[in-house]
């Protein structure tokens, strides 16, 4: 028996896309020569890719999460607060932390599910109330500053016996990519993906939906404060520190093939999206492409993503037209 | 108000909805709702010692709401049709500075400005359009793709505000009639029309019956596609109108005009106040502008109670949620009453 690596379907195209887009950068970057260069970037892309796993769960189960960029900051925004350099601070700063995300994904996924609100506005609604907060809170400029501990998760690296230095990042990481991608084998993750397919089906087949879609939520809430942890590693504590990332969150899962509105693509296409999107920037930044062109950049590929996964099968189905009843079946003759 | 009634129940559910007349539709919640904010606003403001419906006070709200009661106009459209648009923000910006470098600071170059405003405008909700019907992309990323590369021409070109609008051309955003300015007329008076488009027109119906269900629409003979272009231009064309009065009210085109208002988001937020379904086929315009007067008379309260302006958004993101979820549940009784009877 031949051992096949499973892909579920739409994960090719981006693993492609993925795929030219490093080799770009080995013959672009010098930096790119050697492993250190690849984890560097994994580091750089991983609270986007964090974030994007938390935006698939919610996406694929057939809502929106616009909030994910406002509890970024307010993660970062209160860390820096309470901390404020004080390093015995640290651990129940960053249990207040992920308490907190968890505490907005519950509040949208219960105003979602039982008050049948759209999650387009939920959210929505979650973004400005979370942006007011902190700007009302801190009066426009964050004080405070982050403590060593907590900014070693974003920065540090620890040793790994055969790779060197590992950044912490890329370990926490490849722990929460691990997680999801057994947690969508599961029954709850397959549950997931019905429901966005199909409501009344897994409805009528027992299954609680809302439950699954509050579960989504409280993911999304919970990846998002872990993405805030990583970002306040590197990033200066700021109130715009997650400014645009619920968007780039989504273009990330989008360009993994996620269908918008549900019920398809995997987990791992989220995240090597959300990578293609991280090593697509670092490329044009190399290829000297001025920054104010990148989203141009990104707004011309994310339409030819959803293009291509929409029309794709269309197209080829044109190019290379299938012949109907190549072989007619023969007639048994009558006599 | 019969007309109000009637305009906010689409044709196809006059049958199943029992007595109307003494339910009250969405429209007549939004328009109570801004009746009670006007006296609720006033009784606040008027224990500070000031009027809050007094000359200015009047003008501020009419003012604020020009800008955004246009960009929500179109966004109506759009929604209604099942639609949305993201790129309302980036494209009020871009129209603006269109307007203004035309122009030049030369009175004969004002209708090539408008007019080469407005074309280009057409001209990115039709992209807008046919990236969703042709190339079949959601239209949540067909917008947002369109908005970024936007975005990206204009951090590319400008830094700041460029262009000169003709003294002549300034009254559009200052001239007044007493306490109304007349650019808030203008906007009323495209309101009119779109809700004269939407409910008593063959393309309108088209709208409403894409939004309900499009498949049963193009099975009904509905060209689909043809009305959910023309949602997308119409949309971009009142973002467009709102770059041009933004630009005479400025003196210039400004390239984050429309983003460091929120144009997207804060017009999507207007049209789901105003009682019009995210998911599309139900509400209207009349609704929208009641949505964009609520926000615009909350930013006034608050300035006149000088609240913290960041506290504004907090109460605007909690109305906003709760307003939907109201019609939300109204919806629900509506249909289990529905189905009883």
């Amino acid at each position: 028996m031949t051992w096949r690596p499973r892909l579920a379907e739409g994960t090719a195209p981006v693993l492609v896309v993925l795929l030219l887009l490093l080799v770009g950068l080995a013959i672009v970057g010098p930096a790119y020569d050697e492993p250190s260069g690849y984890l560097a970037l994994l580091k750089r892309a991983a609270p986007l890719v964090v974030l994007a796993i938390g935006q698939y769960f919610v996406i694929v189960s057939g809502g929106f999460d616009l909030s994910v960029g406002a509890l970024v900051t307010a993660g970062v925004v209160i860390a820096a607060r309470l901390i404020n350099g004080s390093e015995s601070a640290t651990v129940w700063v960053i249990l207040l932390v992920l308490g907190f995300g968890v505490l907005v994904g519950l509040v949208n996924g219960l105003v979602t599910t039982k008050l049948l609100v759209p999650s387009f506005i939920v959210t929505l609604g979650m973004l400005l109330v979370l942006d007011g907060a902190i700007f009302l809170w801190t009066g426009g400029a964050p004080r405070g500053a982050l403590s060593a501990g907590f900014r070693m998760f974003g920065r540090g690296a620890v040793d790994v016996p055969v790779l060197g230095k590992v950044p912490w990042s890329v370990l926490i990481l490849l722990a929460v990519l691990a997680a999801a991608v057994l947690f969508m084998r599961g029954g709850t993750g397959r549950a997931l993906v019905a429901a966005g397919d199909n409501e009344a089906a897994v409805r009528l087949s027992g299954g609680r939906v809302d439950r699954l879609r509050l579960l989504a939520f409280v993911l999304s809430g919970l990846l998002a404060a872990i993405a805030a942890i990583l970002l306040g590693g590197f990033a200066s504590v700021s109130a715009q520190v997650g400014d645009g990332l619920e968007f780039r969150a989504i273009t990330a899962v989008v360009l993994g093939g996620v269908l918008l509105g549900g019920g398809r693509g995997s987990v791992v296409a989220a995240a090597a999206g959300a990578l293609s999107l991280e090593a697509l920037f670092t490329l044009l930044n190399l290829l000297g492409v001025s920054g104010a062109l990148e989203s141009a950049v990104q707004g011309v590929i994310i339409i030819a993503a959803v293009a291509y996964a929409s029309l794709g099968s269309g197209v080829r189905l044109r190019l290379w037209p299938k012949q109907r009843n190549p072989v007619r079946p023969a007639q048994p003759e009558s006599s | 108000m019969s007309a109000l009634e009637e305009k906010s129940v689409p044709v196809t559910l006059k049958v199943t909805r029992p007595a109307v007349h003494r339910r009250l539709t969405p429209v007549a919640i939004v328009y109570i709702a801004l009746a009670a904010l006007l006296i609720v606003g006033s009784v606040l403001v008027g224990l500070r010692g000031e009027v809050l419906l007094d000359q200015g006070g009047i003008l501020n709200i009419l003012t604020r709401a020009t800008a955004l009661g246009l960009v929500a106009i179109g966004q109506t459209m759009a929604i209604l049709t099942g639609s949305l648009d993201l790129s309302v923000a980036y494209l009020v910006g871009l129209t603006s500075l269109i307007a203004a470098e035309t122009m030049a600071g030369r009175d004969g170059m004002v209708v090539p400005g408008v007019l080469l405003a407005l074309g280009v405008a057409a001209g990115v909700g039709l992209v807008n359009g046919l990236v969703i019907t042709v190339l079949k992309a959601n239209a949540f990323i067909a917008t947002l793709g369109v908005a970024l590369i936007l975005r990206g021409y204009l951090e590319d070109n400008y830094t700041g505000p460029a262009g000169d609008v003709p003294r002549g051309f300034q009254h559009l955003g200052y001239d007044r009639i007493g306490p109304v300015p007349v650019a808030a007329l203008l906007m009323l008076a495209v309101a009119a029309l779109s809700w004269w488009y939407l409910s008593r027109t063959r393309p309108g119906y088209h709208m409403y019956a894409v939004g309900g269900d499009i498949e049963v629409a193009r099975l009904s003979g509905v060209p689909t596609r043809r009305v959910i272009v023309t949602a997308h231009v119409l949309c971009s064309v009142a973002a467009g109108l709102t770059g041009i009065y933004l630009a005479s009210r400025l003196g210039s085109g400004a390239p984050y005009v429309g983003t460091d208002a929120g144009y997207d988001l804060e017009s999507i937020a207007a049209v789901v106040l105003g009682g019009t379904l995210l998911a599309g086929g139900r509400g209207g315009v009349v609704g929208t502008i009641g949505g964009v007067f609520i926000l615009a008379t909350l930013d006034t309260i608050f300035d006149d109670l000088e609240v913290d302006p960041f506290f504004k958004d907090v109460v605007r993101g909690v109305v906003l949620v709760t307003a939907v979820a109201l019609y939300a549940r109204r919806m629900m009784a509506n249909r289990a009453r529905g189905r009883l009877t």
